[in-house]
């Protein structure tokens, strides 16, 4: 610590202590003398432009993260927005229901399907997105010369950076009716591929097509990991008699664990969120049946059917579930001794 | 500094070739062929996966339409190169219209999602600063829940940005992780620095301006690219709070034009006829939306770690 003072709570002691991925920033950036000194008028006059920079992004946050949680209102209104072109008017003048949106939801067999199709998307991109980066980063590690590495992260990076309209696009042009691998069947007589059609197969395709756009993305957090391990501890095993395979077993993955831990947490958080804009834009081929997630079936029931009151309960009860998910993961990670997203 | 990403310690690279490989430390075996060969090939057919559709797409867009119907389709090997489809989208009409929105949206809302998130990035990097930790906390907090769908449409609906540009900026302007990181960035400089030049006489805006954002080139050019790709790419807002169809970006006239195999405003006939490939400009719509990030995401590739990990919270 630079100004070297006693720190004001145990709070803040304790966060001063803590590692956090950028060392050397913990002890820079210290300018101010601490507040205990200086009167608020003081402060404020010392502070008073660095508090104006913050102020666009804090007026934007309060307007579009912040009002908005009192829209949620109409969750309990029979809201009709055909009273005024302007919502407030609308809610203003719309008849309260009480929990009636809610009953209404809770014998919604398509809420249900809706509900099911979410937690199964959920697992499965667990499953069979989540390790692939993983081994792509190990891969990767292993890759010695310079510039194959600098080639292969360009290329495997690229795809993240792409729209979800030219991800669909691009998997309509392999996978769809007219694409190139049911052109090369009908070639030789078979029929063409209906995967991008099929409830069936819906999930994998899905999936699929995570794992192509983000999969070589998320190896970075992983290659930062390896690339802090020490090589003396390489050195260390190898002097010990330890093989390549129990190398990676012993030191490689102690290592990336930590960050394994953070990647699981932030994914089970955000469960009930299994990529809305890359599932709205294949509802129509696939059907509700198998495409229905709860982020759909708000912008359904809301823009598509006008029932407002009706989607913003369903995207009520999606947000309430979904913040506890983030509080119990953090939670979770913090037993385990992780740091999770907030620190305690 | 080499062009080399997430270089592993005690590797360094000399001389001239970089497509060799660096010494091996005394104490690890010598690979095994099978080894070398199995990491390639695993290698090359991930990178081939990525590469072997995006090809299709180009050489079909590139390939005249006599090239397209003798392959039945997309087309895998060149036969001739021909610009048509990109000279009828870009001749004015329904795409050229598109795509210079979507610039349009990009550029300004770049510029301002920036400069938004620079200054607050700045006005909180100044350890104990007045009341940082709570407008810290106000930040923080929205990561955790969000507002919702309905709300915030309805939200934009009574502020008057229905069929506004606005409608496609605002409401996504800032994300609270790229403040995040480029906070991070900005505390790890050093403070004598800074001292030095308050002591000079310059105020936060010049300190910001002349010392800190050169000192942040790098972070500042990720962030840059993440906030312009985020612009290229949406379409859902676009969807919900423009009706004008003449007001689209490129993105949502692609779901039109590729995706419901719809034929471009204006070159129907020609497509009917047979003059023009509809594939082909199908295709050429697609190239056009990922050549801009394929173009440019290469070049700000070393970086990218830096707008990733220095998230981490501090007071």
């Amino acid at each position: 610590m630079s100004h070297s003072t006693v720190p004001r709570s145990r709070a803040e002691a304790e966060e001063t202590k803590t590692p956090v991925a950028s060392g050397d920033a913990t002890a820079r950036g210290r300018r101010r003398p601490p507040a205990g000194r200086l009167s608020p008028r003081l402060r404020f006059r010392r502070d008073r432009v660095l508090l104006l920079m913050t102020l666009p992004a804090v007026l934007l946050v309060l307007l579009f993260n912040y009002v908005p949680i009192l829209g949620n209102v109409v969750a309990f209104q029979e809201y009709d927005p055909y009273i005024s072109d302007n919502g407030i008017v609308s809610i203003m003048n719309s008849p309260w229901v009480g929990l009636d949106n809610f009953h209404r939801i809770f014998e919604d067999s398509a809420f249900w399907n809706a509900v099911q199709n979410t937690l199964v998307l959920f697992i499965l991109q667990l499953v069979l997105f989540f390790p692939v980066p993983i081994a792509l980063a190990l891969l990767i590690n292993s890759v010695v010369r310079p510039r194959v590495r600098a080639v292969a992260q360009a290329i495997l990076y690229l795809p993240h950076f792409f729209s979800w309209v030219l991800v669909v696009a691009v998997f309509q042009q392999l996978f769809g009716g007219a694409g190139i691998f049911s052109q090369l069947l009908r070639e030789h007589g078979h029929d063409g591929l209906s995967i991008m059609t099929d409830p069936g197969t819906f999930p994998f395709l899905l999936t699929a097509e995570s794992v192509w756009k983000d999969a070589g993305w998320g190896i970075i957090v992983f290659l930062a990991a390896l690339a802090s391990v020490s090589p003396d501890l390489y050195e260390a095993a190898a002097m010990d008699g330890a093989s390549r395979w129990r190398r990676m077993w012993h030191v490689t993955l102690p290592a990336l664990r930590p960050v394994i831990a953070l990647l699981l947490v932030l994914r089970v958080g955000d469960a009930l969120t299994v990529g809305f804009e890359q599932i709205l834009l294949q509802r129509d081929a696939v059907g509700p049946g198998a495409a229905e997630v709860l982020d759909t079936f708000v912008w359904w029931n809301g823009v598509r059917n006008q029932d407002f009151g009706y989607a913003a309960a369903a995207g009520l009860i999606k947000g309430v579930i979904s913040l506890g998910l983030v509080l119990a993961a953090n939670k979770v990670a913090h037993l385990m001794g992780e740091q999770g997203v907030y620190k305690k | 500094m080499t062009a080399v990403v997430d270089k592993p310690a005690g590797r360094p690279v000399r001389g001239p070739g970089r497509w060799a490989a660096p010494p091996r430390p005394a104490w690890e075996e010598k690979p095994g062929p099978a080894g070398v060969a199995g990491k390639g090939l695993v290698l090359a057919l991930a990178c081939l996966g990525i590469l072997f559709p995006l090809w299709i797409v180009v050489v079909t867009s590139l390939s005249s339409r006599e090239t397209i119907d003798e392959a039945g389709g997309l087309v895998m090997i060149p036969k001739d190169v021909t610009f048509v489809a990109y000279q009828e989208l870009l001749s004015g009409g329904q795409v050229t219209r598109a795509a210079t929105v979507s610039l349009g949206v990009t550029l300004v809302g770049t510029l301002f999602s920036m400069a938004v998130s620079v200054l607050c990035a700045y006005g909180l990097s100044r350890s104990g600063s007045l009341g940082h930790r709570w407008i810290l906390m106000l930040l923080l907090a929205t990561m955790f829940f969000s507002a919702g769908l309905i709300p915030t449409y309805l939200l934009v609906q009574s502020l008057g940005l229905m069929d506004s540009y606005l409608a496609l900026i605002l409401p996504s302007a800032i994300s609270v992780f790229n403040i995040l990181v480029l906070r991070g960035f900005f505390m790890g400089i050093s403070p004598e620095l800074i001292d030095s030049a308050r002591i000079d006489g310059a105020g936060d805006l010049r300190i910001l301006w002349r010392i800190v954002l050169p000192l942040s080139r790098a972070v500042v050019a990720v962030i840059t690219l993440f906030y312009a790709v985020g612009y290229w790419s949406a379409w859902f807002n676009a969807s919900l709070y423009l009706n004008d169809q003449d007001m689209l970006p490129l993105q949502n006239v692609m779901i039109q034009l590729v995706q419901k195999q719809e034929a471009p405003v204006g070159l129907g006939q020609a497509i009917k006829t047979g003059e023009l490939s509809g594939l082909a400009v199908q295709m050429a719509v697609m190239v056009m939306a990922l050549l801009p990030v394929a173009v440019l995401s290469p070049f700000v590739q070393r970086h990218f770690r830096k707008g990733m990990l220095t998230g981490a919270v501090k007071g």
